[in-house]
């Protein structure tokens, strides 16, 4: 260790960024712990150490990004935990996070990407089109203007990523481990680019976590960390001194404490015995794999022998991930054949993949459960016996030093531990074959080096065939054999010294990257030249034109930027537009025709025990009007209770013995009724209808017995029934119809904008752009408030000409109150997000608090002045009850504003009380 | 096909859902609360329905009228003039309006058969007809009382003896509680099984399942059972706590055998469920299809309207859907109190359906997978 650990170099001016006793806590685990630590400025200052140690939580403290638990964060002159200082600064800092292409929109161009970053920082149109253009072509991705950012490879996404990061011209430049994943050529482009833009602007700072040693031995100034500590600072040049060794990787781990070195050793892989080379493992004839017109891989050939260590190299988006999931089974081969073991792959064989092991590029197991939960499913499922899954567990834990964290979820695990978890899962079942796509990518070089010795074991001990890709030199020249791989082509397979000697002699990687210039040369290189034009201009050094506009609390260039994006990607996305729109329709159609009140065709049947002329007369008056239809005659009474319990009858008639006879004579007699009861609603109407019916065809018996005097009744009632006069359930029912549907899908579409980018991990550049709570959510909300406004028209349109629902009151009453209610129905949507972490909870939610208030406490069916309950409180405040009374009163009863004023005010109010509620939920930070 | 990879990639699927604790949150919402407020705003058909009357002849007979309407049924009359009566019923406050025309009760005593107003508000469908039918037995009763006095009449001696089966007093609330037991079990079986499924391939675990040796009808078969299970026994405990206990509803026949019938209509949403996932891309997507299919599914199912009352078309279609023959088969039981004898079509019927979308999601579930 050092006795001096803030050692400055000599260059040095006032520290860019100070940290005084910084911890932070994730649940029981201590990620940071006492971090103080002065950063100086205006230099490129990487920051080392392995997985785990706290890298990126103290780059997102930096940030602003996450909120600061313990210590005091001071960036660019000013603490972080006040937040009128992180919006001031916040123009002035560019944080590009962890992972290929987060923060970007997969579906927007690249274009589209930078130039949303620019509206965020409140450029104007020339000046943003102007800058996009300079770094564009600085980044050599103008000829990619156009393409969508997730059809990007990696190299590509982190220079996207780069662009967008410094359209704003930041003082402080923050990346986390933006080469990781990222091929030899790009990654060394990267840097170059990186070093010509610090060039241009002497006074950025830099600040870099990263894997890659050899990367760190450029930069100016490193901290080297270890277990949320800091273990030693220095320019490099000092830490090899201080270390007394020749290269950071060995300077690093001599920097560990004691007792994590020892587990430390070089690896030294044996070569391969004489008595292994025997049979073939893997076989690729000729293999080809067509998307469409696009061939990802074209002809490839390759033979692996059983006990081999066999790697595969290229460019980002080669056909490395696509030749290896067709060796696993995962998908087809267009053309030529893929064996192993011999045998042709067959994704229905099972036996095969129980000898074979694969580990996916992303990180793909299951993030709800715990490392061992992890481990021990994937023991069953590949069918260990039951009594030595724990053993296996526990040998697999031991082996990938997996302890510490045996009862942790993924999620809060570091990449590089996530990735050991997924070579242990891809392990468990010692396998014969393993295919592993680029396992080492995060991984810290400690924790590399102990996962090739591991694949040396295997492979010479064990004799297991080694399938591996990767963008590490120093794990290329460890196989036995490698491949070059470049546009679905290999490139030349053989030993690694083979091939660096082939090309004069070199290390392995200039061979790679000439390799690689050879090959892209070759091909079209106009298209597809991504070599740096670094053109120093002066553009990036122009002064910060738009800062003024940057430091306001709501700013419209800023909420359109997210409007624009947010509509952009929905017209990425045709089919939800095309679901939100022609889905209501449908709904409308089908709700209009279904929730229908008019009850008629019920079912009846008669037991009649008398069977006259009289008693079938009584039985015909009620068959015949158009409510009811007979059904055969019921002929006992277990007859009647089995059709009645069955559903069959809604109404059973039974007329008794002698009822002709006793009609005739005027004596007492009784006729029976039952009505199906199950459903309350339908068993009034047909109660109403019965009795209504009695009396017509006692009036009738009357009349035949007394004469036309008996028909005057002693008074008369005059029903009209107003605003429906037919009583058509379409014009009650159609225009409620629209209130439904104006909530229920705005609704979802807007909480899932929101809970999508949590998800999925962009909602980062909320957290770390000026734009404000206020300026996100109205911004999001807009183009949703505009495609439910075209439902709106559509879905009226459909009520008036296909329903035929006449429209009496004022169209422009309507359509204002349609406004107002979509801005509130997309504004819940906003608040509801604001609980939501899933999009499943989220999906749930919205259905569960939209759809049963809108359809059982607004009034659709019964008036909220007869609910009862709670429901009867919902009614009264839900914004739907308002909208429904307005939509009535306009349809059918002829009103104007003037009539509405109480919903009116109602659905204003409602506005800002859900914005000022969306705001208040709503994080600026991660927790 | 083995059943330990079903069993242990169930559990799997349990243990996820029990560490989404929003989740869970929102299942004991979606069947206790959710169910019980429901339950309990539902009204009478006739329940404070809003009641105006404009007495123009200010008589005993008009007050006999006047007295007669009260709560439960109706609210107690509002008096207002003549002028008030048409714009209190634009603004939706009254749903009736009676209006007793001058010299009413002259009238009636001279026999000369004097006519009463009745204006009904016809956008409230579910009152406008059963109300203004009470209405006009109301007055009419009142009126043949009151005249009684001085005349006696001779109506047929011919009874109507109108009796309501399986729910006497026609209790809605009765209704409303099985109803949306049975919306939330149809709707969240398509969620859990369908979004589980998205957020599989979003997440990227699903592709790594398939380079195991288990089958894709073993990842299915195991969601179905999974979720099914949870929602079963959600369902479960909500029926005999919430509907039974604290609603008090008289459940007719057998719950087993109800909540047989309940896991065979899951076995089909279920299916529905992933059906629906691999036909969406995105979650947002998967969102709005399944809104489009779950309302026509609810609203045509029989459940909230009458199955007769539709197009006959109409009918025909939805009996493909499991929704229909599940409200049947949940009537009958609950409140019926059917047995198998009874409900065994049904059970066969959802038994055909779901094996029907099993191996239609299968199918679909392959091609999704490559």
């Amino acid at each position: 260790m050092t006795d001096a650990p803030h050692a400055f170099p000599s260059s040095a001016s006032a520290p860019v960024i100070r940290l005084e006793a910084v911890g932070l806590s994730y649940g029981t685990t201590r990620a940071l712990d006492d971090i103080t630590l002065d950063i100086p400025a205006s230099l490129m200052v990487g920051l080392i150490g392995p997985d785990g140690v706290g890298k990126s939580s103290l780059l997102s403290l930096v940030a602003g990004a996450r909120t600061i638990q313990d210590g005091h964060v001071h960036v660019l002159g000013g603490d972080m935990t006040d937040a009128a200082h992180r919006r001031r600064t916040c123009p002035q800092i560019a944080y590009m996070p962890q992972g290929l292409g987060k923060n970007l929109y997969p579906t927007l161009s690249v274009f589209e990407n930078v130039d949303f970053f620019g509206r965020l920082f409140g450029h104007d149109r020339r000046e943003r089109e102007e800058r996009i253009q300079q770094l564009l072509r600085d980044t050599g991705l103008a000829p990619f203007a156009d393409r969508p950012a997730g059809k990007l490879s990696g190299g590509m996404k982190q220079k996207l990523g780069l662009c967008c990061a410094l359209i704003h011209d930041p003082d402080l430049l923050i990346l986390d481990e933006p080469t990781t994943g990222v091929d030899p050529l790009s990654r060394r482009q990267f840097w170059e680019l990186i070093e010509t833009i610090s060039k241009d602007r002497p006074g950025m700072s830099v600040i870099v976590a990263t894997a890659y040693m050899e990367e760190a031995a450029r930069f100016d100034w490193l901290v080297a960390m270890d277990e949320g500590r800091v273990l030693a600072t220095g320019t490099p040049a000092e830490l090899l001194r201080q270390t007394g060794t020749d290269n950071l990787d060995a300077a690093f781990i001599a920097l560990l404490p004691e007792e994590q070195r020892r587990d430390h050793k070089e690896v030294v892989i044996p070569p391969r015995r004489a008595d292994q080379g025997g049979d073939v493992a893997i076989e690729a004839k000729d293999l080809t794999v067509k998307f469409g017109d696009f061939t990802a891989v074209d002809h490839v050939t390759f033979r692996i022998a059983r006990g081999e260590i066999f790697g595969f190299l290229g460019s980002n988006g080669c056909g490395k991930t696509t030749t290896m999931k067709v060796l696993t089974g995962l998908l087809p081969a267009s053309e030529g054949e893929a064996q192993l073991f011999g045998r042709e792959v067959d994704p229905r064989d099972m036996d095969v993949r129980r000898r074979v092991g694969y580990m996916s590029q992303a990180f793909s197991l299951y993030s709800e459960l715990t490392v061992r939960q992890n481990l021990e499913l994937h023991a069953r499922l590949f069918r260990l016996a039951p009594d030595t899954i724990d053993g296996r567990v526990l040998d697999m834990v031991d082996r990938f030093d997996l302890s510490n964290v045996i009862d942790a979820l993924p999620d809060a695990l570091p990449l590089g531990v996530r990735q050991r978890l997924s070579l242990a899962v891809a392990m468990i079942h010692a396998p014969d074959i393993l295919i592993l796509d680029e396992p080492t990518s995060g991984v810290d070089p400690v924790a590399r080096d102990g996962f090739w010795q591991i694949l040396s074991d295997l492979s010479r001990q064990d004799n297991v065939t080694i399938f591996v890709s990767t963008h590490f030199m120093n794990e290329a020249e460890r196989c036995d054999r490698i491949s070059l791989m470049h546009a679905g082509k290999v490139m030349i397979s053989d030993t690694p010294e083979q091939i660096a000697a082939r090309r004069g002699g070199g290390s392995l990687e200039e061979a790679f990257v000439a390799y690689l210039k050879d090959a892209i040369a070759a091909s079209d290189t106009t298209k597809a030249s991504p070599t740096p034009h670094i053109a120093t201009t002066a553009a990036a050094a122009k002064p910060h034109g738009a800062m003024h506009s940057t430091l306001s609390f709501f700013d419209p260039r800023r909420m359109f930027a997210y409007t624009q994006r947010e509509a952009l990607e929905l017209k990425r996305d045709p089919i939800r537009a095309t679901l939100a729109i022609l889905g209501s329709l449908i709904l409308m159609f089908v709700m209009g025709y279904g929730i229908n009140m008019d009850v008629e065709n019920l079912s009846f049947a008669v037991m009649d025990h008398d069977d006259t002329t009289i008693s079938r007369d009584y039985a015909l008056q009620i068959a015949g009007s158009r409510y009811f239809t007979e059904l055969a005659l019921i002929t006992d009474y277990d007859d009647l209770d089995r059709r009645m319990r069955s559903g069959e009858l809604s109404l059973a008639i039974e007329i008794p013995p002698g009822f002709g006879r006793d009609v005739a004579r005027g004596s007492n007699v009784q006729i029976g009724a039952w009505v199906d009861g199950a459903m309350p609603s339908r068993a009034e109407t047909v109660r109403g209808y019965v009795q209504a019916m009695h009396a017509t065809w006692l009036a009738q018996r009357a009349r035949q017995l007394y004469g036309n005097a008996a028909t005057t009744g002693d008074h008369q009632i005059e029903v009209r029934f107003l605003y429906n006069p037919d009583i058509r359930s379409i014009v009650a029912m159609a225009p409620t119809v629209i209130p439904i549907l104006l909530l229920i899908i705005p609704a979802i579409l807007a909480t899932l904008s929101v809970v999508r980018e949590k998800e999925l991990g962009s909602i980062i550049n909320f957290y770390v752009t000026p734009v404000t709570r206020l300026e996100f959510l109205i911004g999001k909300q807009l183009p949703y408030v505009a495609l439910a406004m075209l439902n709106f028209f559509l879905l009226t349109a459909f009520a008036v000409f296909a329903f035929r629902v006449p429209f009496t009151g004022s169209f422009v009453a309507f359509t204002s109150a349609a406004l107002l209610y979509v801005i509130i129905t997309t504004a819940m949507g906003l608040v509801i997000s604001s609980f939501m972490t899933s999009q499943i909870a989220a999906i749930f939610a919205t259905a569960l608090l939209t759809m049963i208030p809108a359809t059982q406490y607004s009034g659709l069916v019964d008036p909220v002045s007869s609910l009862q309950g709670a429901g009867a409180v919902i009614g009264r405040i839900y914004p739907t009850a308002h909208f429904v009374t307005i939509t009535r009163g306009t349809f059918s009863k002829g009103l104007d504003f003037g009539d509405l004023s109480g919903p009116f005010l109602a659905l204003i109010v409602t506005i800002p009380i859900l914005l000022a509620l969306g705001v208040a939920l709503l994080k600026k930070q991660a927790n | 096909m083995r059943t330990g990879n079903i069993v242990q990639l169930g559990i799997k699927e349990l243990r996820g859902l029990f560490r989404d604790p929003m989740m869970l949150a929102l299942i004991v919402y979606a069947f206790t609360v959710s169910i019980y407020t429901a339950s309990k705003a539902q009204p009478e058909t006739l329940n404070q329905a809003a009641i105006a009357i404009v007495d123009e002849d200010r008589s005993p007979a008009a007050a006999r009228i006047i007295t007669a309407f009260s709560p439960p049924y109706f609210t107690v009359p509002r008096l207002i003039s003549q002028s008030e009566m048409m714009s209190r019923m634009d603004a939706g406050l009254d749903t009736f309006a009676l209006n007793i025309p001058p010299n009413f009760q002259r009238d009636l005593l001279a026999r000369r058969s004097p006519a009463i107003q009745l204006n009904v508000d016809a956008t409230r469908m579910s009152q406008a007809f059963t109300g203004s039918g009470y209405i006009q037995s109301i007055v009419g009763d009142e009126v043949s009382e009151f005249l009684s006095r001085y005349r006696s009449a001779a109506p047929l001696p011919i009874d109507l003896a109108l009796r309501a089966r399986f729910n006497p007093e026609l209790n809605k609330s009765w209704f409303g509680a099985i109803n949306n037991i049975i919306s939330s079990v149809t709707m969240l079986s398509i969620i859990l099984t369908g979004a589980a499924l998205i957020r599989e391939r979003e997440h990227g675990t699903i592709e790594h399942l398939l380079v195991m040796p288990v089958t894709p009808f073993e990842v299915m078969a195991s969601k179905i059972w999974s979720m099914g299970l949870v929602v079963l026994v959600a369902a479960s405990i909500s029926l005999i706590f919430v509907v039974q206990g604290l609603l008090a509803v008289r459940i007719g026949g057998s719950v087993p055998l109800f909540l047989f019938g309940t896991a065979l209509y899951l076995f089909a949403t279920t299916s529905m469920g992933i059906f629906l996932a691999t036909s969406a891309g995105t979650m947002p997507q998967f969102g709005l299809l399944m809104m489009l299919v779950l309302m026509p599914l609810q609203m045509l199912s029989g459940a909230t309207t009458p199955r007769e009352s539709m197009p006959e078309i109409i009918q025909n279609i939805m009996l493909a859907a499991p929704n229909t023959h599940f409200v049947i088969l949940a009537q009958a039981i609950l409140f019926r109190g059917a047995g198998l004898a009874v409900v065994w079509p049904q059970l066969a019927a959802l038994l055909v359906i779901g094996g029907l979308l099993f191996f239609l999601s299968l199918r679909s579930f392959r091609r999704f997978l490559q």
